[in-house]
């Protein structure tokens, strides 16, 4: 039970980070950022298509909505599978009428067994983001490169395929990385990465092969942290989304422009019962003055033109 | 001490006990105690207690910490300033080497900085004596260099106790911890040279317990939580007075939908008369000049 002397040695102790991935730097003493027309606040909304095979791998880390009932476990399976069939079609309804380009962050696998949502995604413009092979693919500290390396760019180039989009931004499963994944992501052309939630606005983030950018992506307005892990209610959820806008929307006037990120499973937000409420909560963000809907890659190229 | 009771403190019914004053006729001493930590990428092993849920680098959970330095404590500090509550720091004190802007803004602003440790991936799990003498002597020397304050208090980094720890705190003139959850008073706590007391901490008003480890509360549920516990506190603290803190994490309060509520709560509890709004370090030398001598003698008197 004893510790060893090193133990109290903190070679990594000094100025910035304890990594060399980024610098140190501090939200509320950067240049403002501005915004196309002058807007305030982005509003980045990122469907997360998902396909959870049931076989998956849980191990060394389970992924989020992922599940473990005795085979075959139907009752999981097509609960998720609701996503893809009836609830992104919800979601397109509800954004084309309000006006919003979203970023789907979507498995390989969704791409190459959906191609009506595909089609459905190109048709509205809609930006697609890698978000890895499906959702018995995790990335995870220690995990081999060569395997790493291999289902990174499997994924990219097949999302490239089905797609017919560059795909410039990748989000992990779970936010889950190895310490290659960055390197990975920039050797595959990725510019602009989900999974760093330490930010309001996107930064530079280095790898071993050129720049990216970490967007912020959200780890708290997340329909599956509030309603599914926390139990929040559905009108709590709305509420929170309301208080995120005002504090953003209010800051944009003295720190430049921010960002409003939310993330969304069309398998959770996407039931009847519960799209009213997301409804609302875009409606109340949508009625202000200064309100940009925009994709992940519309908030970088304007972030890169003033870095 | 037993391997069944810590037989660290005594036993002092609430209803009991001598009566505990604060400055002004305040009838509670109102504190909060935010909790500015460094996580390290890739911290070493403990036999005790492994750091992440994922293996490093656990980019989810070390990304939304980090999120407290560059964004989070900001967002706090402009609501504690807004309504003139001075934090006192829980602090991994190698913030001061990697953060040092954090530090200068908490100096000028007056507020505390108390010892949570080097980092919050270091534990005290499985120390020497001379180890856990090291870690309170880095503490001391580091907040001195960083602020010119004399350290006098302690959270146990990541909660890790062990049987030594509140013995070397006292030997090393530290006055107060914050490891313990038995009252809503400060009390003795029984070490085996000096003086040492517990102040209220509190697990349930933490906003990491209340937002996400037991709670799950969306944050105007805590904002209620916060109310409704100052409410019956200063209805008590009338008769005796009572201890309020309110412990946070930057990264969670500091999230632009839990600053606005987090801000109402502390307009209500400012807007109260007879609230003593302070820091850990007033409290304890305060309750060492005024009470400590009496509630020790009571205690003894009554066995304990």
């Amino acid at each position: 039970m004893s510790l060893p002397d090193d133990y109290l040695v903190y070679p990594i102790r000094g100025y910035g980070m304890d990594h060399d991935r980024y610098g140190w730097d501090i939200l509320f003493r950067r240049k403002p950022v501005e915004w196309p027309g002058g807007a305030r606040v982005a509003l980045w909304i990122t469907p997360l298509l998902q396909w959870f095979p049931m076989d998956m791998e849980t191990r060394p880390v389970a992924p989020p909505g992922g599940f473990n009932r005795p085979y075959p476990d139907y009752r999981n399976y097509s609960h998720r599978d609701y996503s893809l069939r009836v609830g992104i079609f919800r979601f397109f309804r509800l954004f084309d009428e309000l006006g919003i380009k979203a970023s789907a962050a979507m498995n390989s696998a969704v791409g190459e067994r959906y191609p009506v949502v595909v089609d459905e995604i190109n048709r509205r413009s809609w930006e697609v983001i890698a978000h890895g092979a499906h959702m018995g693919r995790m990335h995870y500290g220690g995990m081999d490169e060569k395997l790493e390396a291999e289902r990174v760019e499997s994924c990219i180039r097949s999302l490239r395929e089905t797609t017919g989009q560059p795909v410039r931004g990748w989000l992990s499963i779970g936010k889950s990385e190895s310490d290659n994944t960055p390197d990975l992501l920039a050797a595959n052309g990725i510019e602009y990465q989900c999974d760093w939630c330490n930010d309001d606005m996107p930064y530079r983030f280095r790898t071993r092969n050129g720049d990216l950018f970490a967007m912020p992506h959200t780890v708290e307005l997340d329909d599956r942290e509030a309603l599914l892990r926390f139990h929040h209610r559905e009108a709590e959820f709305v509420q929170q989304i309301k208080d995120q806008f005002d504090v953003l929307h209010a800051e944009a006037e003295r720190y430049g422009g921010r960002i409003l990120s939310i993330s969304l499973h069309p398998w959770v937000m996407g039931h009847p019962y519960r799209i009213g409420y997301l409804r609302e909560a875009l409606e109340y963000v949508l009625g202000h003055d200064g309100v940009w809907p925009a994709t992940g890659a519309e908030i970088l190229d304007a972030c890169k033109e003033q870095a | 001490m037993t391997l069944s009771d810590p037989g660290i403190y005594a036993y002092s019914p609430y209803n009991d006990r001598p009566r505990i004053t604060w400055p002004n006729g305040a009838r509670v001493a109102f504190w909060v105690a935010p909790n500015i930590e460094f996580y390290e990428t890739h911290p070493p092993a403990n036999p005790v207690r492994q750091d992440m849920s994922r293996p490093a680098p656990d980019v989810a959970f070390y990304a939304h910490r980090d999120y407290g330095n560059r964004v989070g404590v900001w967002r706090m500090m402009e609501a504690m300033d807004r309504y003139g509550v001075r934090g006192s720091v829980s602090l991994n004190v190698a913030v001061c080497d990697h953060h040092p802007e954090i530090i200068e803004a908490c100096v000028e602003r007056g507020w505390e900085l108390f010892s949570h440790g080097v980092y919050n991936t270091r534990y005290q799990y499985g120390m020497s004596e001379a180890q856990h003498r090291a870690l309170i002597e880095d503490a001391i020397e580091t907040i001195d260099k960083a602020s010119g304050q004399k350290l006098a208090g302690w959270l146990s980094p990541a909660l890790s106790n062990t049987e030594q720890t509140l013995d070397l705190l006292a030997e090393y003139g530290v006055l107060y911890t914050c490891d313990l959850f038995h009252d809503d008073q400060p009390q003795p706590v029984k070490v085996e040279r000096g003086r040492l007391i517990s102040i209220p901490y509190s697990l349930e008003m933490n906003d990491i317990v209340v937002y996400h480890q037991i709670n799950s509360s969306p944050p105007r549920q805590y904002t209620e939580v916060i109310k409704r516990q100052f409410d019956q506190l200063y209805e008590e603290g009338a008769e005796n007075g009572t201890v309020m803190c309110i412990p946070l994490h930057p990264f969670l309060v500091g999230q632009p939908h839990r600053v606005g509520p987090f801000a109402e709560a502390l307009e209500y509890i400012t807007g109260h008369d007879d609230v003593w709004v302070t820091t850990g370090r007033e409290i304890a030398e305060y309750y060492f000049e005024h009470h400590y001598d009496a509630v020790v003698a009571a205690q003894s008197a009554a066995g304990e």
